[in-house]
């Protein structure tokens, strides 16, 4: 249970702005400082913090999507996955969710179309939906059905870690907990670990075990989730709660 | 009512469309008289049973002609688009999906070919390469590569930073996949309703570079030819000139049609 799978050590992210033209100076501008924290192996850790304050953009380095960072991040995780935020944004609207489904496999495996078909119905099913979504595209799925679909999506290559970005801040809120159940039913059945990035308290305190404090790219504080809600040791934290009505 | 206009257009493009293509490709295996057949009894006559449009300063039969010239025009045209989308859609999603150096550098060529006018650009290839039909097709989808690259540019860049495409990338797609299985069916629609507007100025380019000479050389038959060689007879033999004339109007007027029906 102790098992550390993913560690990030001394994580700096700047990005450079370009401001006027192309000969003139670049502007740097820092989005994480010195961020470290470990991952262990079965739980699922929250990432709280308010928006613009670099959950994305952790998440997005850690992936390996946003090559310009320095610090160290180890992991034993070969493909470590995403649930993005926007789910009207994260499927193609021209492809089948079948084509959704199995890209990752076709990538990733040299399975046969049959046991890629087979794996599909299963991971379909996995997530709570029929096989007769794989011939549909994603303009015809609702909000929670297209987030159960990226987390199929995810789930496929059996990742050992599972990045959750606001994965439910853009449902409302009956499907927000229906994709929370679902997510948790797979962290029990699967061992799944989750990373989940969210910006409401409520929500990281029903699913997470551990939880982080992200405040302007730097993490400020981090312990189980009981220790950090009931008793705060950051100004940050605090006023944090205290906004959140905790 | 949007609907109902995009309906109206459809039908009528339609309509347009299959009286030019249909005629062009019965030609392939069939011709009231041979194209090239020269009846010198019958120089310049006018609409009759016989000769339903009429025939040509030499006696040949306009309507033959007509048949497969136009089948000469489609065919230049269709190579010409091909030509232009294929290579605009590949320079224009390189340029588009990199960005960068790439982008300018490709972007840059491409405004300074965009400079030119296509018959322009066409003449310099023809004057390097001589004329003739596949000269003719290759020059004019140089000239096109220009609108469509940045078409396909525009769109790419539009998708590029999608969610599903960095989701792609983390199922494990290279670029060239995401390239052209992920983002390029996003761009067909937008691609598709520009083909047919391409289509229509590959007509108009063809007809007009053999109108000048430069085009189809004799004895092939294109719409731009004939016109070409009924200038002379305008006053004495008007329908000579007339119903190219006409066939390229319909056929230019259909594809615009259709083009307009398709668009988003």
């Amino acid at each position: 249970m102790d098992n550390i799978i993913l560690s990030v050590k001394n994580l700096n992210v700047t990005f450079a702005e370009q401001t006027g033209s192309v000969f003139s100076k670049r502007k740097e501008h820092s989005v994480l400082k010195d961020v470290s924290f470990s991952v262990k192996e079965g739980e699922i850790l929250g990432l709280l913090g308010e928006s613009g304050c670099g959950k994305s953009t952790l998440a997005k380095t850690i992936l390996g999507l946003n090559k310009q960072y320095s610090g160290e991040i180890l992991t034993s995780v070969t493909y470590p996955q995403m649930v993005f935020q926007d789910p009207y944004g994260s499927l193609n609207p021209s492809r089948t969710i079948r084509f959704h489904l199995m890209e990752p496999l076709k990538m990733r495996t040299n399975m046969s179309r049959a046991e890629m078909e087979e794996r599909s119905v299963e991971m379909i099913q996995k997530v709570g939906l029929t096989p007769e979504f794989l011939d549909r595209y994603p303009a015809e799925l609702s909000g929670g059905q297209r987030q159960r679909i990226c987390i199929a999506q995810a789930l496929m290559v059996q990742p050992q870690i599972l990045i959750a970005d606001e994965p439910v801040s853009a449902l409302d809120v009956t499907i927000q907990a229906q994709i929370l159940e679902l997510l948790s039913s797979l962290h029990k059945e699967m061992g799944l670990t989750i990373l989940f990035i969210s910006h409401d308290l409520r929500v990281v305190y029903q699913i997470c075990d551990r939880v982080m404090v992200m405040k302007s790219g730097q993490i400020v504080e981090s312990g189980p989730v009981d220790e950090v809600y009931f008793s705060p040791k950051e100004e940050y934290t605090k006023q944090l709660l205290s906004s959140a009505g905790i | 009512m949007k609907s109902k206009e995009k309906r109206f257009n459809f039908i009528c493009g339609s309509i347009l469309t299959a009286i030019v293509v249909i005629p062009s490709i019965i030609s392939l295996f069939y011709t009231p008289y041979s194209p090239e057949m020269m009846d010198a009894s019958s120089k310049l006559a006018g609409v009759s049973m016989q000769h339903l449009l009429g025939c040509d300063n030499f006696g040949r039969d306009v309507f033959s002609r007509i048949m497969v010239g136009s089948r000469m025009t489609l065919l230049i045209a269709c190579g010409t688009v091909f030509i232009g989308v294929f290579l605009g859609t590949i320079l224009g999603a390189a340029a588009g999906y990199f960005g960068g150096l790439l982008d300018e550098f490709l972007m840059r060529i491409n405004d300074a070919v965009f400079a030119f006018p296509s018959i322009l650009l066409a003449l310099v290839f023809i004057s390097l390469f001589g004329s003739g039909k596949y000269q003719v097709m290759i020059a004019l989808g140089i000239a096109f590569i220009p609108s469509y690259a940045r078409i396909v540019r525009g769109e790419f860049i539009k998708y590029r930073n999608m969610d599903y495409i960095q989701s792609a990338r983390l199922a494990g797609a290279g670029n060239f996949r995401i390239m052209f299985v992920h983002i390029l069916p996003n761009a067909f629609p937008v691609l598709l309703s520009s083909i047919m507007i391409g289509f229509n100025n590959a007509v108009l380019a063809e007809a007009s570079m053999s109108f000048l000479g430069i085009g189809v050389q004799p004895p092939d038959a294109s719409l731009g030819r004939m016109l070409s060689e009924a200038q002379t007879y305008i006053f004495s033999a008007p329908t000579f000139a007339l119903f190219p004339g006409i066939a390229i109007i319909m056929m230019v007027l259909g594809f615009s049609l259709l083009g307009e029906a398709w668009k988003r």
